[in-house]
């Protein structure tokens, strides 16, 4: 006898939105539209791309990343996001999760870093940078924020970055604050954590890198904050300016004690 | 080649939950590059799935599929230790085959 097999297929992140209901809100909609997307996040291609690329020898020192001190030692991958930006003694500045990437990719495999820095975002090295600190964010997925403030650049670089949030400018006389310092704040149907304070588990700074279901895109935090400043019209921040570090500064302090479910899943 | 899908199947019951995240441009030919010119159509056409070898599924796509596809499906009588596989193949003739075991 013939064993039947049922298949129930779903192809969901094909799918439309569903209209909302009478009795549904638009962002209730949108809300169940997130949680359809939940499984099945493509960020898990990304993590295995970049986990992949960490262990593997490349660059003109034929070397892995195995090695590559993100804050915890050497090679310590697990809950160094929660914990990044912090200061380097060996660098003697301030770095986040990607531009200490790139100083080891530079040191440990023989990459150029101001090439890297260079690359537009998705693009050849870049994109790699970006894949690996997907798989390392992925790391330390439920752990709590917990950035040091010990060092007197950390303070440092939490005040400039507080100050850069608040700073107005841009033909749209914009500024972090306007979108990200008041309660009920959206564009479009995405709310907008307020960011003065700690927005949460999983919001805001504890969401990126995210995958953008719209254009497919991995986006990493340098990427979120590159492209805040385009919708202030701002110009572009370098790629792990110090401004870009001291505002992730700023956020990742904020968010002290909110659980990282990153890499998420954006619209 | 072709980035490595990731399969992730459960068993419940009489049956098995299948999930496959796949790696795919799944560009539409409907798109224009910066210079004006129409980026070539290229997405998955063929998947199909198997259960210890035997098919279960097979499926006809379009270009409509969205990039980085997720699929999802429920194999009757899959237990634990069983073997999924599945394979898709673009409209280049590009394939590609993985495997995952049901827990």
């Amino acid at each position: 006898m013939k064993k039947v097999t049922t298949l129930s297929m779903a192809v969901l992140l094909a799918l439309t939105v569903v209209p909302a209901m009478a009795q549904k809100t638009a962002s209730q909609g949108i809300d169940e539209y997130r949680a359809m997307l939940q499984d099945g996040n493509p960020a898990e291609l990304f993590e295995a791309k970049g986990e992949d690329l960490w262990k593997k020898a490349r660059g003109p020192k034929n070397a892995s990343l195995e090695k590559c001190d993100l804050g915890k030692g050497p090679g310590v991958v697990k809950g160094v996001f929660v914990e990044l930006p912090r200061y380097f003694a060996d660098t003697q500045r301030m770095q986040d999760l990607e531009d200490r990437l790139v100083t080891c990719m530079e040191k440990l495999q023989g990459f150029n870093a101001a090439e890297i820095a260079k690359t537009p975002f998705g693009r050849g090295e870049m994109a790699n940078v970006t894949a690996l600190a997907t798989w390392i964010a992925a790391e330390s997925k439920g752990q709590k924020f917990n950035l040091s403030q010990a060092h007197p650049q950390e303070k440092t670089f939490y005040e400039v970055g507080k100050r850069l949030f608040f700073q107005r400018g841009g033909p749209h006389d914009f500024s972090c604050a306007s979108c990200h310092g008041e309660e009920g704040k959206r564009i479009r149907l995405q709310d907008l954590p307020i960011l003065t304070k700690n927005p949460g588990d999983g919001v805001g700074f504890a969401a990126w890198p995210a995958y953008r279901v719209s254009n497919g895109q991995m986006w990493s935090m340098q990427l979120r904050l590159n492209d805040c400043y385009r919708q202030q019209r701002f110009p572009y921040p370098g790629f792990a300016s110090d401004a870009t570090i001291a505002l992730s500064t700023y956020l990742g302090v904020n968010a002290k004690g909110a659980a990282s479910v990153a890499p998420a899943i954006k619209r | 080649m072709a980035d490595p899908m990731r399969i992730r199947a459960q068993a419940a019951g009489d049956k098995a939950t299948v999930r496959v995240l796949m790696s795919h441009e799944m560009e539409s030919g409907q798109r224009k590059d910066a210079a004006g010119k129409t980026v070539p159509a290229w997405f998955i056409q063929e998947v199909t799935a198997s259960h210890n070898g035997k098919p279960v599924l097979s499926a006809e796509w379009g270009p409509a599929v969205s990039k980085n596809p997720f699929l999802q499906f429920a194999v009757k009588g899959a237990k634990a230790g069983d073997k999924i596989a599945v394979t898709w193949k673009d409209n280049k003739g590009d394939t590609r085959t993985d495997e995952a075991t049901v827990s």
